[in-house]
């Protein structure tokens, strides 16, 4: 709980992931303020993914730490269940449960993990449905919507849980281009409301709209960090400017 | 080239043939057979003293089959969630069972279960109630489980535990790639929300795998139905244990086997005619 005392809400101290003899992460150090946008981007490859699933623990790191709203992440006896209510995450395949309802695909975990009652948990369900702009699909199924309608499904998913930090991993690769900006809208209007986010993409709209900080990851390492405008107009390592030449 | 590829349309017989090739010639021989033999059932003296006296084993075949399936399914859902199991003890315990039952004829484990496996499991628990009597609110229990003996588990009880323990093998196998079937994002979004691993089990991967594993225990039932004729070896009065006994008194092999035949394959072609259908609606599904 120090760590508030700046506003910090998530810290990154060195953090290792080996798989097997790959070097996932070799030494990442950073963190993350309350109510900040923090856009991760890199090559394949460059961990930022592997970075993200270490935030909510779906990765274990080898070594280093990470402290997610004053838990520490490596310790033994963390709950790991109670840090991941509070981080909400969102997948580049949305991952929808294919056999609930859009309404049950919300409700389920308010239930399980909040202990909410069904009438609470259906009222949450709607207004988040509501907040994301599809609030006439409660009764359809997954296979019935668009990507970027299940992807809308799966940000209010993780939003009924009333998550303190939101985690975003490549949202928008695998949509349609004209579904992309359904899903950069709800994420945009949700950074203008103040919610803490990390974001895996390479959508450089959204970094112009709403990132407060842009992290670049090569190999495992973060090579360069700053505000988007300093990061796109005045890249400053080589391997940036290469990697801007390409995608911009 | 080209005036070849349009040839089947200008000649309309060959659809005719096709058509006629592919109709169930199979299906209609089965029917004609059973329609046969149900007639020598009504006219034929013999074929009715035949179905009079084995089809009183249709009752015990269908209970033990169905009571062994379903301790068969609880079995198989248990060991088959070991199956997938981080924990080394589970996981261990659930494969060496699979891997032994899976290499041991059902005769054998059948003749093991009856004879061996429920006595033992019998002195094992009396022993035990014996020993519970002695703690004061246990002395309930512990009663109870003296009173158990083995006189009063009959052959049929017997059979069910052995082809349970078999099935329940293959069933879980069944489960474990029902389970691994379900994409790996499933359980992470499930985790990712707070679920535990037993609630994401339960409300997430295992309602989409049972969905999936429909089929093959259907096909499971089918199995241990047939397999079931084994415990005439315990000489319990199923349908293969009473057509045996009506050969042997009656000397008419003919009738006999017929009827047998007759009785098992009205059971299987209707169960999976039952799990087609049943495969058909799930697969149109979500």
């Amino acid at each position: 709980m120090a760590a508030n005392s700046d506003n910090v809400i998530i810290t990154i101290e060195n953090v290792t992931k080996n798989f097997g003899k790959s070097h996932a992460l070799r030494g990442v150090t950073t963190n993350v303020k309350k109510g900040e946008v923090l856009m991760i981007i890199g090559p394949s490859g460059s961990g930022k993914s592997t970075l993200l699933r270490c935030i909510n623990m779906l990765e274990l790191p080898d070594t280093g730490s990470i402290v997610v709203d004053g838990i520490s992440v490596m310790e033994k006896k963390t709950n790991i269940n109670a840090v991941r209510a509070e981080v909400g995450m969102v997948f580049q395949q949305f991952n929808l449960f294919p056999h609930l309802s859009v309404l049950e695909n919300i409700v389920l975990a308010q239930k399980v993990v909040r202990k909410r009652s069904t009438a609470e948990a259906e009222k949450v369900a709607r207004q988040q449905l509501q907040h994301v702009g599809i609030p006439e699909k409660a009764d359809a199924y997954p296979n019935e919507l668009s990507g970027g309608q299940q992807q809308r499904v799966a940000i209010a998913r993780a939003l009924a849980m009333n998550p303190r930090i939101m985690l975003f991993d490549e949202p928008t690769s695998a949509l349609d281009p004209e579904m992309i900006k359904e899903v950069l809208d709800v994420m945009v209007s949700l950074a203008k409301e103040g919610m803490t986010m990390v974001v895996v993409s390479h959508e450089m709209g959204f970094a112009k709209a709403a990132a407060n900080r842009i992290v670049f990851m090569d190999q495992g390492k973060i090579v360069e960090e700053g505000s988007p405008v300093d990061f796109f107009t005045n890249p400053k390592s080589d391997r940036t400017k290469a990697f801007l030449s390409k995608i911009l | 080239m080209t005036a070849s590829i349009e040839q089947p349309q200008e000649g309309k017989i060959i659809p005719v043939i096709n058509n006629f090739s592919k109709w169930p010639w199979w299906a209609l021989a089965i029917g004609l057979a059973a329609l046969v033999i149900i007639y020598n059932f009504i006219t034929n003296q013999s074929y009715n003293d035949a179905i009079s006296y084995i089809g009183t084993g249709v009752i015990t075949t269908i209970r033990v089959t169905l009571t062994a399936y379903s301790m068969a399914l609880v079995g198989g859902l248990i060991l088959g969630l070991g199956r997938v199991s981080k924990n080394v003890l589970y996981y261990n315990i659930a494969t060496f069972y699979v891997e032994l039952m899976r290499g041991i004829p059902m005769l054998v484990i059948i003749l093991y279960g009856a004879f061996v496996v429920v006595p033992v499991g019998l002195n094992i628990l009396t022993t035990l109630g014996n020993w519970l009597i002695g703690i004061s609110f246990l002395a309930g229990v512990g009663q109870a489980l003296t009173q158990l003996d083995i006189q009063k588990i009959d052959m049929s009880g017997r059979a069910i535990a052995g082809l349970a323990m078999g099935y329940a093998a293959f069933e879980a196998e069944v489960f474990r790639a029902g389970i691994q079937s379900i994409d790996k994002g499933q359980m992470e979004a499930a985790r990712s929300l707070g679920m535990n691993y037993v609630q994401a089990m339960r409300f997430v991967i295992l309602p989409q795998a049972l969905r999936r594993v429909l089929p093959p225990l259907g096909n499971d039932l089918i199995a241990i139905l047939k397999d079931s004729s084994l415990i005439s070896a315990l000489a319990v009065n199923d349908i293969t244990q009473l057509g045996k006994k009506f050969r042997a008194r009656s000397f008419s092999s003919f009738e006999a086997y017929n009827t047998m035949a007759f009785l098992y394959l009205t059971m299987t072609i209707s169960l999976s005619m039952l799990v087609k259908f049943i495969e058909r609606k799930t697969s149109r599904g979500r």
